[in-house]
């Protein structure tokens, strides 16, 4: 299929951008979008042009490095998936598809529609752990019985692969359910507990010391993240935050 | 036969330790020399690469009081490649009561391996990694568990318990992050200097040890110079040699074969691993393979029609497989294995999926796809919850639907990842696999202190070659990542570090720092300046097409000569053709591919000369010369039990000034010497 | 303001305040209903109620508080969150994956606003100020206007669909378990959007015909 591509192209983090367009012949359905963009990059060095860059890499919609917002929404229009697993069957011939980087003020504009996402890694600093050392002695695994639907809970939390498509998609640019799946996941588990004042305290002051907006529960976050990550997750946040002024 | 000359140079020895078996590890970590508390802050170790092994090291050896510096080339350590790993970790927690030990897990290890691994090495490795599961729980790893609230275990090929701890189908994403908190915690204390977005592209070594690296900035282009005492490398395998993999996008060779390059022994290179269970390819633009989860063929029953016309009629796209009656359907890996049936080792299942299609039975337009059907699981499933139900007579829909919500519980996200991917429902209609390259068993020779030839420069995970032998078996690789960075590498380490406790730190204004930089330099400029009429992809999907079609899940003297030869040519059509679009000093992943490719197609050439020399069949490596009767491997243990590490035959940096012909390799022996088991021809019959 | 300082703790403000004005319009709602059915006679106690009765009294300075704090932590949130994002996309197609009331509380929010600056203009200042003899013909004359009840059933409109938003989420600031009570949540907050909607548009339309 042929398509018409609206791309953002910025040459560097303090370049000035501006969306350039692209026509683009040869697309098959089978094909993902990024071996879509692939393809377009092949031909551009072919025409000695610079091709395209962007974030990619495990391409099974597991390592979180892929982004693009595409005609609008985070890892485009499908559900559950990330712009990796998306398919050029879900697009028709003759489509103009509009191809934006993550825009937020904490995210930065590295080149073309890479964007800097490092600020989610200072947030899982600041509390994102447990803190416990490596020993070979560590008491035995089976000696924490977790109820199976905590455990469950915990790991539904625990699947977030941090792309940013919750901060990317929420208007104010929120990170909350990024932060709130990782306090969630260990606010649920008994090892968690120990911390859990004090990591939820440490991981909302860092969230907003990079600049990220606050929640205001459209939902939007949830309905795009790639994982499935429940609002659920917000919610226990917000308990433990208010948990943590009482201790 | 096939006449070669290969150079040999010295054998190389191990540093086993003496004593039992069990005991070895034990022992040997008692006598081994320590680091105080104060002189560990004195102590610098570059971690390069962040996957499990990598994270795992570098936060283990920042908890130890070590400084640390780690270097991802993605945006953060959350995305390594280890994330991807789906189905389990392997642990001999004996958990099931099925009579799992130490023992056990390390004979399945050195079986599955095919007997190319070392003793030593794996026996460690079954027995830290009760370990790794109580580390991983203690970082709230939220594992699978039952109604009880214990963990659940689940089967994985080439073994008879139930060993397999799992979380989902996203075990490795749930490890890793595991890795990665403990790793931020340390980060957070500012013990872990954290490198992301930087490439290690050159080893720095003075007077023979490893003292540093030389690393690019990859948003700045900058070339930056980093010192240490120590370098430990755990920049994982080299699949992507063969272009189409499992692996992600960016899995590069280039930190390992750079060492390589700098005097690091090269071992093993022929033995890769052919996952069977991959989603089949589709069209020319495919850019990587998609794995489906090992765990997937517990409940998964692989068949190909027993008729050559109902095959021919599935390849024309004119009859669907649930139209083939049962008695029609060939299930050859219960019919060739009844004892360990769809759950032989990967290697086995992969050899079998390959011979069903080359004779003519393949099930896709491309005749290169089995299919793994999940209905004979389903109905049972439905009879169980039915019966638990108390549901008397279920209809044949009730059991469907029970059935599908026990598998979808199981497996639900591998099966819509397979439905994004291919648009097909596989609970409706069997899902179609193919074998794909998934991980590399060799890479960088290691001792039993898992450090190389080079001292300082130690290899974990996947980029060492040591514990897997010729073969590894499902579940295993995560074990060995994690029990080399938190339990093995974290010990051994300190008995090198011993002796340079009064060093210092080391200057990197040298003439070994500065040599290095200039040489990575001149190749960058290298390639942008050259003006050439190719992409980088080219180069690596041609390298990879000879790669899969002469040194892939067969192999003889005859295509590997041809592979050697072409891959030549390739490569020095490569120096003179290659375009790298872009500047030095910007972002530009060309310029990143371009280094990464031109390291595999010297890889590449090694791997078939590596094949080439080992005249035999041994796990992943199948040479069709060296097969019995019934087509199984036919191993040579007279001649052929060792590990081959190769040397580098050419200067560091000649490459792109002059052609390096890398058989000219010298071929070091590692005798594998086998006190405690006896190498037996290995049977899943 | 220190208790204020997180993101978190400025939601929680916003929702305790949010619910408490939720209180007050279910009052508010009462007292007006009463001048359909029963009618003059049980209107005109209740605001002599208001005005007298001494909890009432000490409440109101709270309520006004309430007010203020809940339309400046409004704008305040709505101001820097926009600021979360220089620049815009280009295509944004937002609508797929939130609802129009979460994502516009500031427009509805702000007509409310102006509507009650109205309200309060032309029926709680002559209240307080002046000695009116006849509440009830004060404010179903009121209604005689056209302009102003059409004024007033929009906002009332509006505030129905803030409330669908507000009132649920709310309690998600609040952290409730989600898992557990979300749905009924949901649906009370839908219910208690029309309830106020309806409720005093319809004493305006009645009071306009009648």
């Amino acid at each position: 299929m042929k398509l018409n591509l609206k791309i953002w192209r910025q040459a560097g983090p303090n370049a000035k951008g501006r969306m350039v367009d692209y026509k683009i012949d040869g697309v098959e359905s089978d094909m993902s979008f990024l071996e879509m963009l692939d393809l377009l990059n092949e031909k551009l060095i072919g025409k000695g042009d610079e091709p395209i860059a962007f974030d990619h890499d495990c391409r099974e919609g597991i390592c979180g490095m892929c982004s693009l917002f595409i005609n609008g929404e985070a890892h485009g229009p499908d559900r559950l998936i990330t712009t990796c697993q998306l398919h050029m069957r879900k697009f028709n011939d003759g489509d103009t598809i509009t191809i934006e980087p993550w825009r937020a003020n904490a995210f930065p504009v590295i080149k073309d529609l890479i964007v800097d996402r490092s600020a989610l890694d200072r947030i899982q600093q600041a509390g994102g752990y447990i803190s416990v050392n490596t020993s070979g002695r560590s008491v035995d695994a089976n000696n924490i019985p977790i109820p199976k639907k905590d455990a469950d809970m915990a790991f539904d939390a625990a699947t977030c692969i941090g792309c940013g498509a919750c901060v990317a998609t929420c208007k104010n640019a929120s990170a909350m359910l990024f932060v709130s799946a990782k306090v969630a996941q260990f606010a649920l588990l008994p090892q968690g507990r120990v911390e859990a004042a004090k990591r939820v305290q440490d991981m909302v002051a860092a969230m907003d010391a990079e600049g990220f907006g606050s929640c205001t529960n459209t939902g939007a976050c949830e309905v795009e993240c790639p994982k499935g990550i429940s609002l659920t997750n917000i919610a226990i946040l917000n308990k433990e935050f208010l948990l943590a002024q009482t201790k | 036969m096939s006449t070669i000359n290969i150079k040999e140079g010295t054998p190389l020895k191990a540093k086993i330790p003496e004593g039992d078996l069990a005991q070895k590890w034990t022992i040997y970590k008692d006598k081994i020399r320590l680091v105080s508390p104060a002189n560990k802050r004195n102590l610098d170790i570059i971690v390069v690469g962040t996957g499990l092994a990598g994270a795992s090291a570098a936060a283990s050896l920042a908890e130890m009081g070590y400084n640390v510096k780690a270097f991802a080339f993605q945006d953060s350590p959350r995305r390594a490649h280890s994330i991807a790993a789906q189905g389990g970790i392997n642990a001999s927690k004996n958990y099931q009561n099925d009579g799992d030990s130490d023992w056990r897990l390390f004979y399945d290890t050195i079986k599955g391996g095919d007997y190319r691994g070392r003793e030593a090495n794996t026996y460690r490795l079954a027995e830290v990694s009760g370990a790794i599961i109580d580390q991983a729980v203690m970082q709230g790893v939220p594992f699978a568990r039952d109604y009880g609230g214990l963990l659940d275990n689940r089967s994985f090929g080439g073994v008879l318990v139930s060993r397999t701890f799992y979380a989902k189908g996203q075990t490795g994403q749930q490890l890793l992050l595991g890795a990665y908190s403990a790793l931020n915690r340390q980060i957070a204390r500012g013990k872990v200097e954290m490198y992301n977005r930087h490439e290690m592209i050159d080893l720095v070594v003075i007077d023979g040890h490893a003292r540093g690296i030389i690393a690019r900035n990859l948003v700045t282009g900058e070339i930056e110079r980093h010192s240490a005492h120590a370098v430990v490398l755990g920049s994982g395998g080299y699949s992507n040699a063969y272009f189409l993999s499992t692996n992600a996008m960016g899995s590069n060779a280039t930190a390992a074969w750079r060492a390589h390059r700098k005097g690091a022994y090269f071992a093993n290179p022929a033995f890769v691993q052919i996952h069977p269970t991959c989603i089949p390819r589709s069209s020319e633009h495919q850019s990587k393979l998609t794995l489906m989860s090992e765990s997937l063929r517990n409940d998964g029953r692989i068949w190909v029609p027993k008729k050559l016309e109902d095959a021919k009629a599935l390849q024309q796209g004119k009859l669907k497989p649930t139209e083939i009656p049962e008695e029609d359907r060939d299930y050859y890996l219960e019919r060739r294995y009844p004892a360990f049936g769809n759950l032989v080792p990967r290697d086995v299942a992969s050899r079998a999926a390959k011979e069903r299609c080359d004779a003519g039975f393949g099930v896709n337009k491309t005749g290169e796809a089995v299919y793994l059907d999940f209905s004979t699981a389903i109905e049972r499933y439905g009879k169980e919850q039915a019966h638990l139900k108390g549901i008397k007579n279920p209809s044949k829909k009730l059991i469907t639907e029970l059935g599908e919500k026990v598998i979808e519980q199981k497996y639900g996200n591998l099966f819509q990842m397979y439905e994004k991917i291919t648009d097909d429902n596989p609970y409706k209609t069997p899902m179609m696999i193919y074998p794909a390259n998934h991980y590399s068993m060799g890479g960088l020779w290691v001792d039993y202190d898992l450090q190389s030839n080079l001292p300082g420069l130690f290899v974990i995970g996947e980029a060492n070659f040591s514990d897997h032998g010729a073969n590894r078996l499902g579940a295993s690789a995560l074990m060995q990542g994690l029990a080399d960075g938190y339990f093995v590498l974290p010990y051994t380490i300190g008995d090198y570090l011993a002796d340079y406790i009064r060093e210092g730190k080391i200057p990197t204004d040298t003439p070994e720092f500065e040599e290095a930089e200039e040489k990575v330099k001149e190749e960058i400029n290298f390639f942008i300046n050259n003006k050439g009429k190719h992409s980088v992809d080219y180069f690596h999907k041609k390298l990879g097409k000879i790669m899969w079609d002469k040194a892939g899940l067969a192999r003889n003297a005859k295509g590997l000569k041809e592979a050697i030869k072409e891959i030549q040519e390739l490569r020095s059509q490569f120096w003179k053709d290659v375009r790298v679009p872009g500047k030095a000093n910007e972002y530009n992943p060309e310029l990143e591919k371009a280094g990464y490719v031109a390291d595999f197609l010297e890889l590449g050439e090694l791997l078939a000369l590596d094949a080439l020399n080992r005249n035999e069949s041994c796990g992943g490596h199948f040479r069709e010369e060296y097969q019995t009767e019934e087509g199984e491997a036919l191993r040579d243990d007279k001649n052929y039990a060792y590990a081959a590490a190769w040397e580098y035959p050419a200067k560091p940096y000649e490459r792109f000034t002059k052609h390096v012909n890398m058989s000219d390799a010298i071929l070091h022996k590692e005798p594998l010497i086998f006190e405690f088991v006896k190498p037996t021809t290995r049977s899943y019959k | 303001m220190t208790i204020l300082k997180t993101s978190v703790a400025k939601k929680v403000a916003m929702a305790l305040s949010g619910l408490f004005l939720v209180v007050f319009l279910l009052l508010h709602l009462a007292i007006n209903l009463t001048l359909i059915y029963p009618g003059k006679e049980t209107f005109d106690a209740a605001v002599e109620f208001m005005g007298t009765n001494p909890l009432i009294q000490v409440m109101q300075p709270i309520l006004f508080l309430g007010f203020i704090f809940h339309i400046i932590m409004g704008i305040y949130l709505e101001w820097t969150n926009r600021s979360k994002r220089s620049v815009k996309y280009v295509k944004n197609n937002q609508a797929v994956a939130s609802s129009w009331a979460s994502r516009n509380m500031i427009w509805t929010g702000l007509f409310v606003l102006v509507f009650l600056a109205l309200h309060l203009f032309n029926y709680f200042v002559p209240f307080k100020t002046q000695d009116v003899s006849d509440h009830y013909a004060l404010v179903t004359g009121l209604f005689k206007n056209p302009v102003y009840t059409l004024l007033y059933v929009l906002a009332f409109v509006l505030l129905g669909i803030h409330l669908s938003h507000g009132f649920q989420s709310a309690f998600q600031s609040l952290g409730t378990p989600r898992e557990k009570c979300n749905k009924f949540l949901v649906c009370c907050g839908y219910i208690f959007a029309i309830v106020i909607a309806v409720g005093f548009s319809a004493v305006a339309v009645y009071f306009y015909f009648n």
